[in-house]
């Protein structure tokens, strides 16, 4: 019993080592990445680099979320929920569009 | 010597950033052509499409007026007004989303757009039915779309290559780029330092079309309702009463100004500016109160006033019949 106490401990501690946070930097009115490949759980933290606000959101089916607008030098990060598609964009640049196929 | 070379916080600026290209991007079907653009004049300039055959795009897009119309917001059909207002359509084919609130997704779509709505007030049967009715447009189209019929489809083509020609140029400000450090006075030179630096513009004015394509809260106060703005067409909540950031070329020509024609000068513009904005609801943090002198003040108008295309003039089609 003590055993397997020690084995679902390790599997609990060990779960979020595995989540991963993806940098997402935004420099030119453009994203650094125009497609990223995330699982579950996985965070992206969006960094402006410009010199004015971005406003980055997705309305996806899947996952929506508005982190605001926010300026230079400044970080928002969000957390995946769901597997699927999530379209990124920023709300003040429309031309700014990043995909994120979201795995299990 | 070159006169101007800015850098901006980013690093990347060259003064090839500030000069317009020869020609204005189009889709792969519709390049522009002699024929294309002259057949999308004459039905730029036809009143006959709208409801009571009186108004054309031009009475709104009247080239004599910066190709917009001197007034708050638009005048449409049985003298109706409008609750924006029009937008000069110089250079705004270098635009990725047209309209206030950018709905539209092409010069194409825009065009179609007035037809149905409050301004011409024609359904697009009836406009398909009175272009076809008026045999001279026959081989105009024929010449600019062989092969292809005249319908909404080809009609809003057409515009839109017009509108591709309706370009700025020859500014006192794009001769200084080109090299003539005599181009701009004193005055306009500093404005242009405030424009980039102190007063912030450029955080939305960007480019040679001083414009960043995008959507800002500038803190105009709506006379009635407020209006929601991009909010419309893009639920985010900054988006509430954004606007697209306008172009500034010809901008002396475009009074008065604004999303609603609330300010009659460029004076009273940049004091809007000064003040860091009317309203505060959902304002973007790129506004903030300026500390501006008189002087200063001064600079930023006479910069703005340097973005004037030199004097040209624009020829009125006698219409097919």
């Amino acid at each position: 019993m003590r055993y397997l106490f020690a084995c679902i401990a390790i599997v609990g501690c060990a779960a979020p080592a595995y989540a991963a946070d993806h940098l997402v930097s935004q420099s030119g009115k453009a994203f650094s990445v125009a497609a990223l490949k995330a699982k579950v759980g996985d965070t992206i933290s969006f960094r402006n680099q410009d010199p004015f606000v971005h406003n980055i959101f997705s309305l996806s089916d899947v996952q929506s979320f508005d982190l605001g607008t926010f300026a230079k030098g400044e970080s928002r990060q969000v957390k995946l929920e769901k597997p699927g598609k999530l379209e990124v964009e920023c709300a003040v640049h429309p031309e700014m569009k990043l995909v994120v196929e979201v795995a299990k | 010597m070159l006169a101007v070379i800015v850098v901006f916080d980013t690093g990347a600026s060259t003064s090839t950033e500030w000069q317009r290209p020869a020609a204005a991007p189009a889709p792969a079907d519709n390049h522009v052509t002699a024929a294309r653009a002259e057949l999308g004049r004459a039905l730029f300039f036809d009143p006959r499409l709208s409801a009571k055959g009186s108004l054309s795009c031009a009475s709104c897009h009247n080239p004599a007026l910066g190709w917009s119309d001197g007034l708050p917001t638009a005048v449409g059909h049985n003298m109706k007004v409008l609750g924006r207002s029009t937008p000069t359509i110089v250079n705004a084919a270098f635009n990725p989303l047209q309209m206030w609130d950018g709905r539209k997704g092409s010069l194409e779509e825009q065009a179609l757009g007035p037809f149905g709505a409050d301004e011409q007030n024609l359904p697009l049967e009836e406009l398909e039915r009175r272009v076809q009715s008026i045999a001279g447009y026959g081989p105009m189209f024929a010449d600019a779309y062989p092969g292809e019929p005249i319908t909404r489809t080809t009609i809003a083509k057409a515009i839109a290559s017009f509108e591709r020609t309706v370009l700025s140029d020859g500014a006192p400000f794009d001769q200084w780029v080109a090299g003539d450090q005599d181009a701009l006075s004193p005055a306009a030179r500093r404005g242009f330092d405030l424009f980039v630096g102190k007063a912030n513009c450029a955080a939305c004015h960007q480019g040679f079309n001083f414009t960043d394509n995008g959507f800002h809260n500038v803190g105009v106060r709506d006379s009635g309702a407020p209006d929601p703005g991009r909010f419309a067409f893009k639920k985010v909540a900054s988006m509430q009463g954004a606007f697209k950031t306008p172009t500034l070329r010809d901008i002396a020509l475009t009074a008065p100004y604004m999303h609603n024609g609330c300010y009659d000068t460029l004076e009273a513009v940049v004091e809007h500016y000064v003040r860091g904005g009317e309203t505060k609801d959902h304002l973007s943090p790129n506004i903030r109160p300026l500390d501006l002198s008189a002087q200063e003040k001064g600079d930023l108008v006479a910069f703005m006033r340097s973005l004037t295309s030199a004097p040209r003039v624009v020829s009125v089609p006698t219409l097919p019949r």
